[in-house]
């Protein structure tokens, strides 16, 4: 399943349905990102913007590679874009495997992908307006480890 | 054809989109981007570093060297910061 959605989801809901969906899994990983607001960096909001149709297309090619790489069962991921709240899921991963080793690394290997190959811009919102993200050095590092 | 431009890209130059007739000179990805940076000053700077960037072509992330030829949406992505 690949979701990308302005709407709000229930992250646990999705895993009982995916788990519920599955058969001869014996393993379940799931990755929730939330918003963060922290007492030294306190945002109001993260904006997130969104190339809709190739995201779709690029979350399926990497849940295709995690399949085949990790020989899951399936995998699932969710993503949202729009302006979401501290304490709002951002987004989920979800990996089925017949053992747990697998479920993890596919899980890995998927938030690794997502956060440089998947075409979504962070934004924070802060009282001073709203700032860009900047890409980070540590997660094409963490994405290079795969290759 | 149409080019997008996303996130600071789409803020630096003011809009999210161009509707452009390219001449036959420019064959590729990587001709298109030198075209759009030789007649937009705000671009060119904006693409310094134009490694930084990935291209799609009807929304799939291709490499530079892809023909243009037939594309409907070129799109111009800075570095992505999503999960």
């Amino acid at each position: 399943m690949i979701r990308v959605t302005a709407d709000p989801f229930d992250p646990g809901l999705n895993a009982n349905r995916f788990q519920a969906e599955s058969e001869g899994a014996g393993a379940m990983v799931t990755f929730t990102g939330i918003v963060r607001s922290t007492p030294d960096r306190p945002i109001t909001a993260l904006v997130l913007e969104c190339y809709p149709a190739l995201a779709e297309h690029e979350l399926a090619e990497m849940r295709d590679r995690a399949i085949v790489r990790f020989g899951l069962i399936d995998a699932a991921i969710t993503h949202r874009h729009g302006r979401l709240l501290p304490g709002d899921t951002i987004m989920q991963v979800i990996t089925l495997a017949p053992h747990r080793r697998a479920a993890f690394e596919g899980a890995a290997f998927l938030m690794d992908y997502l956060k440089t190959d998947a075409p979504f811009w962070k934004q924070e919102e802060t009282e001073n307006g709203l700032e860009w993200v900047a890409a980070k050095s540590e997660d094409d590092a963490a994405r290079g480890r795969w290759s | 054809m149409k080019v997008l431009y996303f996130a600071w890209l789409r803020e630096r130059l003011n809009r999210a989109s161009d509707e452009i007739d390219p001449p036959a000179e420019v064959k590729t990805l990587a001709d298109l981007v030198h075209w759009l940076r030789a007649r937009d000053e705000a671009l060119d700077i904006a693409m310094a570093n134009p490694a930084l960037f990935k291209l799609s072509r009807d929304a799939r992330i291709v490499s530079p060297d892809t023909p243009i030829a037939g594309a409907r949406e070129i799109a111009i992505l800075p570095p992505m910061t999503g999960g």
